[in-house]
């Protein structure tokens, strides 16, 4: 994991999460990303040489930011909201590859907050929302060590969701 | 007595990319204990390093939560399911404390400039 990484989405699910951000401000929204990750599976299943991408986002979970003390600088989502994403997945046929989030008025960065409760594996999407419009988009994964984080890239497909 | 220990998707890398693993345990602790001495990276991302659980890592027997038994001191029987359940957590708050003392700092500086 600590090699470059790179998430495929769509322009419709990419616009579908910074819309959330914008609906949100000034507070900070959350959502789960469905997706494949062909990463997972054993070396034998994942057919060498095959161009699949490694992580790919098919669909969106968007949730209510339990932060009712501090939602403009705070999400939680809690264990029972990270069941029913990964149930919604599995009824796809898919897995929660990782979590969205906005930061109002603040850059599409992760601060200290973010590490120090991240989950290695996980992509984090983040988006900038600016006095409430929707800016700049990035993703990250936590390098194993727990250290930082790495920025992931984004690569916006042609696709319709499923 | 044997019990499942049911591993996240994020903590799977990890774990040789299983789903779940067997032990023999009385208490969730032991558990616990056996799956990060078998696999000793999963430690850091569920223990603390004065080895306490991590505030985001949610443990449960059966369908229930051990925060509301006995936490990690929970007996565990024959044939139960303890299951790693991530919750997550994030957003700007640090970020605007450090943005805020850059700016403080800035102003200090700048007021600093003129009186002088």
């Amino acid at each position: 994991m600590a090699d470059a990484t790179e998430l495929w989405i769509s322009g419709q699910l990419a616009e579908k999460i910074r819309a959330h951000g914008a609906e949100t401000y000034p507070h900070e929204c959350c959502g789960a990303l469905l997706g494949r990750d062909s990463t997972a599976l054993p070396e034998i299943d994942r057919g060498k040489g095959a161009l699949a991408p490694a992580r790919e986002i098919l669909q969106l979970f968007p949730l209510v930011n339990r932060r009712d003390d501090s939602p403009r600088n705070r999400f939680s989502v809690t264990a029972e909201d990270v069941l029913e994403a990964e149930k919604a997945a599995r009824q796809q046929g898919l897995e929660v590859v990782g979590w969205y989030h906005s930061h109002p008025d603040h850059p599409a960065r992760p601060s200290e907050y973010d590490r120090d409760h991240a989950w290695p594996w996980y992509s984090y999407i983040i988006v900038s929302v600016q006095n409430g419009a929707p800016q700049d988009m990035t993703s990250w994964r936590l390098n194993d060590d727990r250290a930082e984080f790495s920025p992931e890239g984004i690569e916006i497909r042609h696709r319709a969701a499923v | 007595m044997t019990v499942k220990v049911m591993i996240p998707s994020p903590l799977r890398p990890f774990a040789g990319k299983r789903d779940s693993a067997e032990f023999s345990a009385r208490t969730v602790g032991e558990a616990l204990g056996h799956l990060t001495t078998q696999f000793g990276e999963l430690r850091k991302h569920l223990f603390t390093e004065d080895g306490k659980l991590r505030s985001f890592v949610n443990v449960y027997v059966n369908d229930e939560d051990i925060r509301y038994l006995a936490k990690e001191n929970t007996p565990t029987k024959d044939g139960d399911t303890i299951s790693i359940i991530p919750s997550i957590a994030g957003g700007c708050i640090q970020f605007c404390h450090s943005e805020r003392s850059e700016e403080s700092a800035l102003a200090f500086e700048i007021d600093h400039r003129i009186g002088s």
